[in-house]
């Protein structure tokens, strides 16, 4: 990918990697086991399970009893992958997470299945749109999300080797791939990916904001305005030194996320800029309980689209 | 497209069933519950989503209870004493909507925007959007907990209304709910509800083939509960088990239905959680529940 084209139109489905990776996973380590709440449909496990059977430990609607299970299985010696909708893994279960996963340090893969707005006009009960808020506050929990499929595979073998409590997003809708071809590895922990060395503007986005800030890039480029993009699929840890050297070397910051701004990506980089390096920045995401509507109109809705990155972009080096 | 309700064009005047004698009102409830029934095949039709299974199953014990038993209606939509009409499991919206729309809380028309952009007719109820909604439930496993704060702030502020939930049987895997049920058997809340729509499925498999909940009278009684078990898509019987006797306890109405019920290729399926009819198989819907 050139850093002046827009992204394909191509589009990929995560959760489909994500079932591919867990059976390969699997396959290659008998101590991975997928549980899940009456999700087998909605999380792709059923590969896993034609596969797996006895390796799929099915709980029901029950998502406290869930995290609570999977950390009795990581206890018991096994790497439990914790497939749910996000809102209701992170919501339901945040003090599992906290207590049973984060504070017993134990080696456990949440995986928020759906994030963001992905479930539309089902509205804001099944919005997971606080979950980076809530699980960036809980100590010793990773938090990933990554862009596409590349990185949704990638972050899945990482979460394996580190062995670390870690929260991480897989998206509904098919993305286009925004992993450059010419990187060795589509997701380092711990590190933004950088497209571009736009000395205007950085287009910090993360998960499905990314392919968008991307085709903002290509916008604001045919006016003369130079962007560099900031793909970043740690949450936390933040990189901080990635986002410090683009504060030095552009004018400001755009940060986009599909999420309320109330503790998310936003606040992490703001808390990193405010403390190094204090640098103008404008921060999109989900400002209210969205009304009814689809995944798209919603984005829409929000602003959260390549024009409402490109806008706030000029605006800021205007 | 437009949604068409009631044979003929001739209204059952619904406000009126109410005061019906028992047998009379369990005919008229059934004919109030096949008009649901259309209501919700069109709307998914028309939305292109929803949980078409589940809205079948819940219909007759919604209809019975919203048009039979409780006081409910936009008159006293804002009365504080009003009763009150809990659907826990908030997935099936569509036929909390068909049922609001039939007795007139909003025109029959405004179905037709069920999960369209900005529509007030979320994907889940919204209790701010829609007059007759009292929980913003989707999340399972809110709606008794919610029940039980509303049977007992009916007691202390001496109004006496009734509270009415609708779970699914799935939906009990949830902790939360008997947590709820121990608070309203301690607290002997006799004004309190519980309607179970055991239809036997959940999401993705049958609850007994998930996290099994048989015996599921047993475990109501067991919490303290009063029980009755009976065949939730028979108004006759929900009539009779919603004034039954409680003995001073909460009661659970174990309803058993068919997930899918009046829709004979939707019946029993568990493929028909959230799957949406073809234009075809809207038709033949239409043509069984003529
Ligand atoms: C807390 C929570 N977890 C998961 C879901 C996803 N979900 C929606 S409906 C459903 C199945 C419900 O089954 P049941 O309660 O038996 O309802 P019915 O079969 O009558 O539709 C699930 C798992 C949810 N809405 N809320």
């Amino acid at each position: 990918m050139n850093a002046h084209s827009s992204v394909s139109n191509e589009t990929f489905d995560c959760r489909v990697a994500f079932s591919e990776k867990l059976i390969a996973l699997a396959e290659a380590d008998p101590r991975i086991v997928a549980v899940c709440n009456d999700s087998v449909g909605s999380s792709n496990l059923n590969a896993f399970r034609d596969r797996f059977p006895d390796r799929l430990i099915n709980v029901g609607i029950a998502e406290q009893n869930m995290v609570g299970v999977a950390a009795g299985l990581a206890n018991g010696g096994f790497i439990p992958f914790v497939c749910a909708a996000g809102p209701f893994l992170s919501g339901r279960a945040t003090e599992q997470v906290k207590a049973d996963v984060a504070y017993s340090n134990y080696g456990i893969v949440l995986c928020a299945m759906s994030p963001g707005m992905a479930y539309g006009e089902l509205g804001p009960t099944h919005h997971s749109i606080e979950d980076l808020s809530w699980m960036r506050a809980i100590d010793n929990l990773d938090v990933l999300v990554p862009a596409d499929p590349e990185q949704t595979k990638a972050a899945m073998d990482w979460a394996v080797k580190s062995g670390r409590p870690i929260y991480m997003r897989v998206g509904r809708h098919k993305v286009p791939s925004v992993t450059p071809a010419d990187r060795d590895v589509a997701f380092t922990f711990g590190k933004i990916d950088v497209t571009g060395d736009g000395s205007d503007v950085a287009l910090v986005a993360t998960g499905t904001l990314v392919s968008r800030a991307l085709e903002a890039q290509a916008i604001l480029a045919a006016e003369g305005i130079l962007a560099r993009v900031l793909n970043v699929s740690t949450i936390k840890p933040i990189d901080a030194e990635t986002i410090i050297k683009a504060a030095k070397e552009t004018k400001g910051l755009v940060v986009a996320e599909e999420g309320v701004l109330e503790g998310g990506l936003g606040a992490a980089v703001s808390m990193t800029l405010s403390e190094n390096h204090p640098a103008k920045a404008k921060f999109l995401g989900v400002t209210s309980f969205a009304p009814t509507g689809s995944n798209d109109f919603l984005l829409e809705h929000f602003g959260l689209t390549a024009k409402g990155i490109a806008d706030a972009a000029r605006k800021l080096v205007g | 497209m437009t949604i068409s309700v009631w044979p003929d064009n001739k209204p059952l005047d619904v406000a009126a069933i109410r005061d019906l004698p028992e047998g009379e009102r369990a005919e008229q409830l059934k004919l109030v519950a096949k008009q649901v029934r259309r209501l919700v095949v069109q709307m998914i039709d028309i939305a292109r989503a929803g949980h078409i299974g589940g809205d079948l199953s819940v219909t007759d014990a919604l209809v019975t209870a919203a048009f039979g038993v409780l006081n409910i209606s936009p008159e006293t939509a804002d009365d504080p004493g009003r009763d009150r009409l809990i659907l826990s499991k908030g997935h099936c919206a569509a036929a909390l909507y068909s049922v609001l729309a039939l007795r007139g809380f909003f025109p029959v028309d405004d179905l037709e925007t069920f999960m369209k952009p900005l529509s007030k007719l979320n994907g889940h109820p919204n209790r701010l959007k829609v007059k007759g909604v009292e929980a913003n439930t989707g999340p399972l496993g809110h709606g008794l907990p919610i029940g039980v704060g509303s049977a007992v702030a009916s007691k202390l502020s001496g109004k006496n209304w009734q509270t009415f939930v609708f779970t699914g049987d799935g939906e009990l895997q949830e902790g939360s709910n008997w947590e709820a049920a121990m608070t309203a058997a301690h607290r002997k809340l006799d004004n309190l509800v519980v309607i179970v729509d055991r239809n036997r499925l959940q999401q993705g498999a049958r609850t007994e083939d998930t996290a099994s909940l048989d015996p599921l009278a047993d475990k109501w009684a067991s919490f303290g509960w009063e029980v009755a078990e009976i065949d939730g898509n028979d108004t006759a019987a929900l009539l009779k088990a919603f004034t039954q006797n409680r003995n001073g306890k909460p009661l659970a109405v174990i309803a058993n239905t068919l997930k899918g019920k009046g829709v004979s290729f939707i019946e029993d399926r568990v493929e028909w959680h959230h799957k949406v009819p073809s234009k075809e198989q809207v038709e033949l819907a239409l043509k069984e529940l003529a």
